[in-house]
Parts: structure tokens; C-alpha cells; sequence
């Protein structure tokens, strides 16, 4: 199938979900929602302390509490998990240590929650506090106490590469600037709390196991593991979820807890969060400090780029050198850098663990790139916009230097967008005072090319099945999370077959029933299950038009589909219906089951030369220009962002309607990156442990938001179509930035940009 | 203690024998199996559990149940007319109001909320009585596109 064979039907034209009236008649059902009237309630009991040994815990008062099932501690969970399978560094309650306030540490079964409750209150925990550590310096200062014994210093891990003349480059430019920034810690603050619901059949020694989680295979694997069970005796189904932004890509203690209870029951155990403990699984965005250098030609051109990064990880790895190898492998594929040097180090510290966020690990540093970008550009007297074009990657496709394919590339066509939208060049220089005009571009992978729990198989397996009644049903394990991923594998389905919708029933996320999938993130799902859902749609037809050219009496070349008929070609006559074509289809198999693949390339899996080059390896890479228009009161110190303007090169739009969805949430999402959101802690105690004090934008608090899709058509996406959901988050922080930089005249450094940032901000100008 | 409390839930009469300090949001869930009602904080910071009583959105995860003894509850699986969706939740289907859709029956309560009270609702006017509701997924551009939709097609439907 290649994009030329296109008809529209389907494809292209803006669709609501198909699972659209569940929600809105409230008749979805999300984990907490799963009928289970038996289930027990789970209620786990958190470390008071940041850092200290376990001397002690006593759980007898509270097992003998009436109405109380089962108590477990660590003792019960002794087996390790991590999501990177190389480091295994989490124990579902804590044994022997507690790293950080609000560490899980013991857990109980009852009848109802009041009973539960009651029984935390009962089990005596005694500690030996040891030093915590909440900030990179204490951390790794010498002599510091050892969070885990096996990471000397403090540090999870370093990353460097220097890859051609770092050096030569910035002495060749007109231009250095360096400049350091700081990013607060952000939380993804999904509106659904996190729940799971474990059942327990001790007769047959299985597990069922509903849970909040975008990444129920790798689930699969951790519970059985942490259970001593086979994956034959597991079963995991992920509901509908309520958001995910890359939250819930871990495998997380109240998932193993859940099972470790319900397995001592003997029956089903539910434990629903509250926003606070939800806030203190955390896995957000990390605190990160970038100190970037950057070299320019008077022209504008980069020359070379050093970028050194410090994130803050928490008490646990998670996906930690992950997130770090990512800031470093995304300063490529956006614009053309002779040499690029770059410095990472993650510390651990005694706060909750960082994690994977949309957009993950590139957008602090791209924020701050495209700041400084802003910054140089003005220095130079060149107009933003124009510096941006003269760094266009030259020549498409390309390997970058770090060894990325760029096989389709519309930002340029972007930048024309946006600027025109936004009325840029008439307006930029003629705002008042008080207001401001920023730009900023960004990108993002689609789908990495080497998943963490690397096994050979395909990227993506989708299963096709026709049967007597017509209906095809389409099995996947993508995990929908929000994001419309249900939605696009029926319309690229339905686009190659020409179904109608009521033609196409979809299953998903349940291993029982479903193929397994890697997940939902690193935008990989549109591109690799997009893919395979057409392999199998596209074997699916030729079955279908094999049996319709018996029928019709011709070669196979000769029926042409219309929508759901078959004819001849040029033939006058009404041809053969869906249904007959289904039947005949039928004879001697019956039903049909297709199963379509998509595999990537060894070629777009990174350059074995280059150490961590898997990690920023894709197929394709989606990107994004923008532009903010913001005004700021300095009496208040409010920022308000006016509204933004972005341009997105998708590839294809397969669904215009939730291609623009994503990209106004992910926008917004950095808007309140950039003015309010933030995790705050003192001496490890969480202040920011619900949803008034992390705030979110309102309603009130939020700009409009124009979208611009541009289709680059690329040519390995599913009819061309690349990712759009977390390539535009960067760049809007950036425009934001940029454009308080022309309101007030100062550049702001240190995000989110809070009234007392923003005075702090004013105060150095007027020193200056 | 328990006490019996009766009240009206989508049109219709119930009597149930209710702890005195059961939480609506907790009744309409466990009790009358209305699990469209959403619970999505501690108490009072996202307006995922909104629900109409007597036609005015309230936030059930903060209120007792006991409060409302007599009066009529609404929630989102009271809003389909004859198993079909409504002009609200039409539109936010349609426009594309919902992504995730656990923020949803909150947000559509709320806004019903005020197109009972005001037919022809400004943009302000929208983002103000819906202020209270927190969406992380669609940076509310289309909730508010779906919640004006509504209001045309509902002053359509009563021109006719």
C-alpha cells in the first residue's frame, strides 16, 4: 500500500472516537468503575521519613483488627522490578530502606475502607532516619550517605558524546552565548487517580489483573515476575484510562500490592488512590538544569552546540538513563548542527521518582535551545523566524550525526504557517507595551525503534478477524489512553477494506483476548500499529477480492471495491455485495483471521558506532512552529498567554479532528509548564499533593489555540502519517518564554514563569 | 448510624437506609451503581463528580448525601433521552469534547448546568461556569466548541 492509494473514505476525514458515546453517556468503565462487589479494599501505609533503615515493623494489632483480611509488608514482595529491564531497583513495600516521604511500606486487605484505614493506623513502623538528600549538590557531595549501595555518588548515571568539532565550531562563530536554565519538576496529573483490581483464583493459581496503566504488557511481565507466576497465569486488561502523558508507563507497587493481596485472600482485592499518593508515585517530568552554548554566524548559522544537563531522578531509576540519553539525541533532527557536544548526568535524591513525560527527556533542553536561539537571534539583529530557516536540515532524506533517518521533514512549510497565521511580520515589531510576540519550533519521534524489553519480535502485531456475519473485528493491545489510538486503527481498517464504521468492531488491551503490544509511548503507535493494522487490512482485501473474482468470474486485477461491493471494472453491472464476497470468502476456511506486522529496520534502530544511539532512533519525526502572543502585568506579575499559533507536520492527518485534539492538548500542556506547574518540596515533604496546589490551567488561565496541520506524507508512516501529540509541547514552552521576553525586556531563565518569577524577573532588568 | 433518606435520582423516587456520613459521590457510586459519576481528587479540585441537584451543578465528592434528602439528582446517565445521547453529549462527541473521558460526565453536568439557566451562553460565559472543571487532555478548546455546538442545536431544536 503506498499514499497514492488513498481514497478518503476513511482516512483523512475528521472522525470522533468510536468509543466516543461511552464516554460521554458514562458508560465507560475505568478500573475504580469494574463491577466487583466481593473485592476487598486496599489501603497502603506510606514511610513518614525521606531516608532511613527499617528496623522494625509490626503488623500484629492491625491483622487482628476485625474486618481486616490480610497485612503484607516487604517481607511479602522480595522480588525486585524496574522498568528497564537492567535495573531492577524497586521493591513493590520497602525492604530494609526507605529513599523517600511517602515510600510504600506495608499494606492491608479489609472489608471496607474505614476498616482499612483504621488498620494502618495499627501497624508500628520503627526507622533509623539516615541523611536525606533533596538537591543534585548534598547529593553527590563527598561523603554523602549512599541511596542505593550499588550507585556511588548518588549518581544513576552520565552520558557524554562529542561528536565532530565542538571546539573549532564555537571558536569559528560571531557569536557564543551560554546561558543556563532551570526547569521545575512537572507532574503529568492525568485526571483519572490510579486504581488497579486484582483477582485471585486460588483453584486454578491465575491472576486477573485490571489496572491504570498505558503499558499493560510490560505489566504483564513485572507482575508475573514479582508474583513468582508464569505469564501463562496472568491476565492483564487495561480499561478505558483516564490520560496517561507518560505517567503510567511504569509498572507501579499498587499494581504488585494489589495482586500480592488479592493471592493472599484468596480472591479480588481494589486499591483506588488518592490524588495525593497518586502525586507521590510522581514518575513526572524531572527537575533539569541546561547550561547550553551555542555558536552563530553572523548570517545566523549554528556552528556547534554544547548542551549539559542535570536532572533530578528521585529515589528510584525508572526510565532514568532513558530520559537522559534522550535530551542528548534530540539536539539532532531538527536543524542542521555541524558539531554537537553534550554532558547528562541524572542524580538520585530523596524525593519520588522521576519518569517519562509527553515529550519525554527533550523538552526542558529544546525549551531551552530555542530561548537562546531567541536570544542570539536578536543579539544578531535577525528576525527569529529566519534564523530557523537558515538551520534547516539541508537535503531529505538524512542521517543526522548521531545516526537518525529524517525521511520526511515539513517544517519549514511550518514556519510559513505560523508566521502568516499569526500575523508576524506586521505585528512583531509593533506590540505594545506590556505584550510580546515569541516563536519556537519543536519535534519528536515517532515510535522508537528499540522498545526496552527487546525480544525480536515485530514492533507491532494487529489480528483481523472476519466471520459469518460480516463484521470485521480488529484485535489490538495498543492501549488507548485517551489519545484516539482505538479510533485510528478502525480508520485505517476501514480505509484499505472501504467499510462503513458499523462494519468494524474493535477489541483491545486485554492479553486474554489481544495480541500483545509494546504500549503507548514514544509516539509509537500511530506509526508501528497503524502499520501493522494495514498489512493486515491490506492481506484482508486481497482475500476478499480473490473470492469476489471467482464469484464475478475474472482475474483478481480486473474487481475494483466500491466501498462494500466488488465489480468488474467498467462492468455496469451491480457486482457482488460485501456480504456474498464474505461468504464466498468463507468456503473451505470459514473464518478468517489475518494477522498484519510492522517491523522497523535495522537501519533506523541508531548507529551501532554510536554508544546510546538506540534511544532518539525512529522511523520518522514529526515537528512543530510556533507562535505565542502573551501579555504580562507587572502589578500582578500574571502572565497571561493570549493565544498561540502552531503549525505540525503529522505526516498524513488519518484523523484531522483528533490530530488537532492532540495538538491543542499538548500546547496547553506546555503553557502550563511554562506560567504555573510544578512539584514542590520541603525537606522531602510533598506540598503539592493535589490538584489546587499543582495547578493546572483553567479554563480562565487559557489561550486559544490555532491549529495548522501540515502533511509532509512520509514515507514509511501508515498512509504517511507520522505522531502528533507530543512534538508540539516543547515549542510552545519556548514561544512563551520568547514572548515574555519582549514583554518585559528580560529573558526569564527559570520556569514555571510564577508571579514571583516573574518579579524577580522585572527587578533584574531594573538593576540591570 | 444510618438513617433512611429518600430522593429522586434521574427521575426517579428511591428510599434507601444510608449512612449519615456517606458522600454523594460515594452513594450515587456504590449505592445506586451510577459509576459515570467520577471521582478524580480528595474533595472539591476537579469537578469530575459534578452533578446537577435540582437543576444547579454541585460537586457530590463534598456533599453529604443526607443534605439532599427530597431533592433531584442528575447525572450523566440521566441525560440520554430513550438510550440516545443528547445535544451536549452529541456535541462533545462529535467536536470532540472528550479525549480520555474521565473528566467528561463532570464537565457535561456542569455545562448543563448552564444552558438550563442560560440558552445562548458567550464564550466567557462558558469558560466561567465551567472554571470549576479540570481537563488535562484537550486544553479545552474543543470543550468549549462542544458546549456552544449544544447551545445552537438546542435553541434549533426549540425554534422548531
Amino acid at each position: 500500500m503506498n499514499p497514492g492509494d488513498l481514497k478518503g473514505t476513511m482516512v483523512g476525514v475528521p472522525a470522533p472516537l468510536v468509543d466516543g458515546p461511552e464516554k460521554v453517556t458514562g458508560r465507560a468503565k475505568y478500573t475504580a468503575d469494574m463491577p466487583a462487589k466481593d473485592a476487598l479494599v486496599g489501603r497502603i501505609l506510606l514511610s513518614p521519613i525521606a531516608h532511613g533503615r527499617i528496623l522494625s515493623i509490626d503488623t500484629r494489632a492491625a491483622a487482628a483488627l476485625p474486618g481486616v483480611a490480610a497485612v503484607i509488608t516487604g517481607e511479602d514482595c522480595g522480588i525486585p522490578f524496574g522498568v528497564l529491564p537492567t535495573v531492577h531497583d524497586e521493591f513493590a513495600l520497602a525492604r530494609d530502606k526507605v529513599r523517600f516521604r511517602g515510600e510504600p511500606v506495608a499494606a492491608v486487605a479489609a472489608v471496607d475502607d474505614a476498616t482499612a484505614e483504621a488498620a494502618l493506623k495499627l501497624i508500628r513502623v520503627s526507622y533509623e532516619e539516615l541523611p536525606a538528600y533533596f538537591d543534585a549538590t548534598s547529593a553527590t557531595a563527598p561523603g554523602a550517605v549512599l541511596i542505593h549501595d550499588d550507585k556511588p555518588n548518588n549518581v544513576v548515571r552520565e552520558v557524554h558524546f562529542d561528536l565532530g568539532e565542538t571546539a573549532a565550531g564555537l571558536a569559528a562563530a560571531d557569536l557564543v552565548l551560554e546561558r543556563s536554565y532551570k526547569f521545575a519538576e512537572v507532574n503529568h496529573a492525568f485526571m483519572e487517580p490510579n486504581a488497579a483490581l486484582a483477582e485471585y483464583d486460588p483453584q486454578r493459581d491465575t491472576l486477573c489483573l485490571h489496572t491504570t496503566t498505558q503499558v499493560p504488557y510490560y505489566v504483564h511481565l513485572t507482575v508475573a515476575k514479582c508474583m513468582g507466576m508464569d505469564p501463562s497465569q496472568v491476565r492483564v486488561v487495561k480499561p478505558f484510562l483516564g490520560g496517561g502523558f507518560g505517567g503510567r508507563g511504569d509498572t507501579f507497587h499498587f499494581d504488585i500490592v494489589a495482586c500480592v493481596l488479592a493471592r493472599k485472600v484468596g480472591g479480588a482485592v481494589r486499591i483506588v488512590q488518592t490524588r495525593e499518593e497518586v502525586f507521590l508515585v510522581h514518575r513526572g517530568r524531572p527537575y533539569t538544569e541546561i547550561k547550553l552554548t551555542l555558536g552563530m554566524t553572523r548570517a545566523g548559522k549554528l556552528t556547534a552546540c554544547h548542551c549539559q544537563a542535570l536532572q533530578l531522578g528521585g529515589a528510584y531509576t525508572s526510565y532514568g538513563i532513558v530520559t537522559l540519553l534522550y535530551v542528548g539525541s534530540l539536539l539532532y533532527g531538527i536543524y542542521d548542527i555541524p558539531a554537537v557536544k553534550y554532558d547528562g548526568k541524572r542524580v538520585f535524591t530523596n524525593l519520588p521518582a522521576a519518569g517519562g513525560q509527553r515529550g519525554h527527556g527533550t523538552v526542558d533542553a529544546r525549551a531551552a535551545f530555542e530561548s537562546l536561539l531567541d536570544e542570539m537571534a536578536s543579539e544578531l539583529g535577525l528576525d527569529p523566524f529566519a534564523v530557523r530557516r537558515a538551520n534547516l536540515l539541508p537535503t531529505i532524506p538524512c542521517t543526522t550525526a548521531y545516526g537518525q533517518k529524517v525521511m520526511s521533514y515539513g517544517l519549514a512549510e511550518c514556519l510559513d504557517k505560523v508566521e502568516r497565521a499569526s500575523g508576524w511580520r506586521e505585528r512583531k515589531d509593533k506590540m505594545p507595551k506590556g505584550r510580546g510576540l515569541g516563536m519556537a519550533c519543536s519535534h519528536y519521534v515517532c515510535g522508537t525503534t528499540t522498545p526496552v524489553h527487546w525480544t525480536g519480535e515485530p514492533h507491532a502485531t494487529v489480528i483481523l478477524k472476519l466471520d459469518f456475519d460480516g463484521i470485521v473485528t480488529i484485535l489490538t493491545g495498543a492501549a488507548d489512553i485517551g489519545q484516539g489510538s482505538t479510533t485510528m486503527a478502525a480508520q485505517v481498517v476501514g480505509e484499505v477494506l472501504g467499510l462503513d464504521w458499523d462494519r468494524i468492531r474493535i477489541i483491545t488491551a486485554d492479553s486474554m483476548l489481544t495480541p500483545k503490544d509494546n504500549g503507548s509511548f514514544s509516539s509509537r503507535v500511530t506509526f508501528q500499529v497503524g502499520n501493522a493494522a494495514l498489512q493486515a487490512a491490506t492481506e484482508l482485501k486481497t482475500i476478499l477480492v480473490r473470492a469476489a473474482a471467482k464469484r464475478l468470474n475474472c482475474q483478481a486485477e480486473q474487481v475494483e471495491c466500491l466501498g462494500e461491493s466488488f465489480r468488474v471494472q467498467g462492468s455496469e453491472k451491480p457486482g457482488l455485495s460485501f456480504k456474498d464476497a464474505v461468504a464466498e470468502a468463507l468456503v473451505d476456511t470459514g473464518t478468517l483471521t489475518i494477522k498484519g506486522t510492522f517491523t522497523s529496520p535495522v537501519e533506523f534502530r541508531g548507529d551501532k558506532k554510536i554508544k546510546g544511539s538506540a534511544i532518539g532512533a525512529s522511523m520518522g519525526f514529526s515537528y512543530a512552529a510556533h507562535v505565542a502572543e502573551t501579555s504580562v502585568d507587572e502589578v500582578t506579575g500574571n502572565i497571561s498567554v493570549e493565544k498561540i499559533w502552531v503549525a505540525v507536520d503529522v505526516g498524513r492527518a488519518l484523523n484531522p479532528l483528533a490530530v488537532e485534539g492532540q495538538i491543542q492538548g499538548a500546547v496547553w500542556m506546555g503553557v502550563g509548564q511554562a506560567l504555573c506547574e510544578e512539584t514542590v518540596y520541603r525537606d522531602g515533604l510533598m506540598m503539592h499533593g493535589n490538584l489546587l496546589e499543582y495547578r493546572v490551567p483553567t479554563f480562565m488561565d487559557s489561550p486559544e489555540i490555532e491549529v495548522h496541520i501540515v502533511e509532509s506524507i512520509d514515507p514509511n508512516g501508515p498512509f504517511g502519517a507520522k505522531e502528533a501529540s507530543e512534538c508540539p509541547l516543547a515549542g510552545a514552552i519556548a514561544a512563551v518564554m520568547n514572548a515574555v521576553a519582549q514583554a518585559t525586556g528580560v529573558r526569564p531563565r527559570e520556569l514555571p514563569m510564577t508571579p514571583d518569577r516573574v518579579f524577580a524577573l522585572i527587578d533584574s532588568r531594573e538593576v540591570a | 448510624m444510618k438513617s433512611i433518606l429518600s430522593l429522586k435520582v434521574n427521575g426517579r423516587s428511591r428510599t434507601d437506609l444510608v449512612p449519615d456520613n456517606m458522600l454523594l459521590v460515594d452513594y450515587l457510586r456504590e449505592m445506586v451503581g451510577l459509576t459515570g459519576v467520577k471521582s478524580g481528587c480528595d474533595g472539591g479540585e476537579c469537578g469530575a463528580c459534578t452533578v446537577l441537584v435540582d437543576s444547579e451543578p454541585r460537586l457530590s465528592c463534598s456533599t453529604l448525601v443526607h443534605q439532599i434528602a427530597g431533592k433531584h439528582v442528575e447525572t450523566i446517565e440521566g441525560m440520554t433521552r430513550g438510550g440516545r445521547m443528547d445535544e451536549l453529549q452529541t456535541a462533545f462527541h462529535k467536536k470532540l469534547g472528550t479525549q480520555c473521558g474521565f473528566c467528561t460526565p463532570g464537565m457535561i453536568m456542569a455545562a448543563e448546568g448552564l444552558l438550563r439557566r442560560n440558552q445562548q451562553p458567550s464564550r466567557e460565559e462558558i469558560k466561567e461556569a465551567l472554571a470549576g472543571n479540570l481537563c488535562r487532555c484537550t486544553g479545552y478548546v474543543k470543550i468549549i466548541e462542544s458546549v456552544e455546538a449544544a447551545a445552537k442545536a438546542c435553541s434549533a431544536a426549540g425554534a422548531q
